[in-house]
């Protein structure tokens, strides 16, 4: 029993240790966020890299999100006698809840990755000791830049995000469905209200916090060569996407 | 003048560094000897402040570099030059701008002087016309030779090498002791060498230190070192397997 405690003491005691250690990691990055010199160039570089690079998929998800959404939301509200609110339950739908996380999740896994990965082969490779040893702060060069970008660019893809997927929805519910075309937009222009938006918003840019955050975290401390760099991405991706999840539900419960 | 003062340092409980002395003066080159694993990197890091010992001092000009904060160890970094084992070049910048990179973010030179300066350091390492190609484009000893560049780029006081030539051919291995030597005439610097290339460190090095097992166990010029009498230098320098030092420690 004494055994089994002090290993639950000594792991509970080590998470939080970790703990405490990724959001000291935050606290320093948001700290060098207000601090000049700002890497205004490597700021747009990683704009570039999240958002240029990533709205592909985005435009591709959310595209077939809205068609999905369109038929199984038209089946569930005609057993309503409702299929008129098909506009706004898409719309809604998008705006304050998939758009925000279903892009989160996109650029997780395209660029989230590709982030870790890149910070993790310059730990390994000796690359950010290299920025140190050049007196120049590695927080303040690498990872301020990713999280600013990230908080610009994720509120942005969450925005195309949900205008192409209304846009696909209406397309399946007017040439599919039989929706009238009016119908469709003058009912969402009734329902939807700015705090829908606000909220879509602030989610997707606190997304864009925990993913730059959790991503250059494992990237900065990836050791032991490729395969650290292997372990680092997968645990980045997963640590990310379960975050955007757990925060989300939170944020609902706030907002809501 | 870097002074090293009974320097610990563990890892998860196991002792790397079980109190390094050690004094490198000005513009000299030293040399720092001794198997792989004895603890060489990690007292490097230790001068470049990348560490923080468990016990100890590194005076560098006087600076005590372990107690001193944040900014001032940044300060003192502005007088290194480091050369990592692998290179350390930006993946994602050409040589020219790995070269250019600390002129670009630590001074206020213009494009034209700061192309000129880059343009010479390239040069003076041979690689004059490796400016617009990717460190993932250049051999080993190419990208050993753009770490020395880069280096020296800042007309830095003190340079480290962390052993600058492991891995070349004989020929490049040559070619690189041949640029620390020429590059040490033409800057001044007060260098320090990490090595295992024996006997082709005597002939750079003006001082050789042989650590073993987390503490320097002799140091002197090359010539005390190659005559001396301790078992430990004496199994190094000839590469006995039997002797003082577990071969496959």
């Amino acid at each position: 029993m004494e055994r089994f405690l002090r290993i639950l003491g000594e792991w509970a005691l080590s998470m939080l240790r970790k703990m405490g250690h990724i959001f000291l990691f935050l606290l320093n990055s948001i700290y060098f966020i207000f601090i000049p010199p700002f890497k205004f160039k490597v700021l747009l570089r990683q704009i570039r890299f999240f958002g240029n690079k990533s709205l592909v998929v985005i435009l591709l998800t959310g595209a077939f999100a809205g068609m999905v959404l369109a038929i199984q939301l038209y089946y569930t509200l005609r057993k309503f006698g409702s299929d008129a609110l098909l506009g706004p339950a898409i719309a809604l739908t998008l705006i304050r809840e998939l758009g925000p996380v279903l892009s989160a999740l996109m650029v997780t896994g395209r660029a989230g990755s590709a982030l870790t990965a890149e910070i993790g082969i310059m730990s390994i490779t000796e690359q950010i000791d290299a920025l140190t040893a050049m007196a120049l702060n590695p927080i303040r060069y690498l990872i301020v830049p990713n999280i600013v970008a990230a908080m610009m660019v994720f509120p942005l893809l969450a925005a195309i995000f949900d205008l192409t997927g209304i846009y696909s929805g209406y397309i399946i519910a007017v040439n599919l469905l039989g929706m009238s075309e009016g119908t469709y937009f003058a009912q969402i222009e009734t329902f939807v209200e700015m705090a829908d938006i606000r909220q879509g918003f602030y989610k997707s840019l606190s997304f864009g916090v925990i993913v730059s955050w959790i991503c250059c975290y494992k990237g900065y401390h990836t050791v032991y060569g490729a395969e650290g760099v292997s372990r680092s991405t997968t645990e980045a991706v997963v640590m990310s996407s379960v975050s955007i999840l757990i925060w989300d539900y939170f944020l609902g419960s706030v907002f809501l | 003048m870097i002074e090293i003062i009974d320097l610990h340092k563990s890892f998860n409980g196991l002792n790397v560094l079980k109190g390094v002395n050690l004094t490198i003066a000005n513009k000299e080159l030293n040399a720092i000897i001794g198997k792989s694993g004895c603890g060489k990197s990690v007292l490097v890091k230790h001068i470049i402040g990348l560490i923080k010992p468990d016990k100890g001092k590194i005076l560098i000009d006087g600076v005590d570099i372990t107690a001193v904060s944040a900014e001032e160890v940044d300060k003192i970094r502005e007088k290194l030059g480091v050369v990592f084992q692998g290179g350390a070049l930006f993946d994602s910048m050409t040589v020219f701008g790995n070269v250019a990179f600390p002129l670009r973010e630590k001074t206020k030179l213009g494009k034209k002087e700061i192309r000129e300066k880059v343009l010479t350091a390239l040069e003076d390492v041979g690689l004059g016309s490796a400016g617009k190609k990717y460190p993932a484009e250049v051999s080993g000893g190419m990208r050993k030779r753009v770490a020395l560049a880069r280096a020296l780029i800042t007309e830095p006081k003190i340079v480290l090498f962390d052993e600058p030539s492991t891995g070349l051919d004989p020929i490049i291995l040559h070619a690189i002791h041949r640029l620390i030597i020429d590059t040490h005439k033409k800057y001044g610097f007060t260098g320090v060498v990490i090595s295992h290339e024996i006997p082709e460190i005597f002939d750079i090095a003006d001082r050789v230190a042989m650590m073993n097992d987390g503490v320097i166990v002799e140091a002197g010029t090359p010539e005390d070192i190659k005559n001396s009498a301790n078992p430990y230098v004496r199994q190094f320098i000839t590469g006995a397997l039997e002797g003082p030092i577990e071969s496959l420690a």
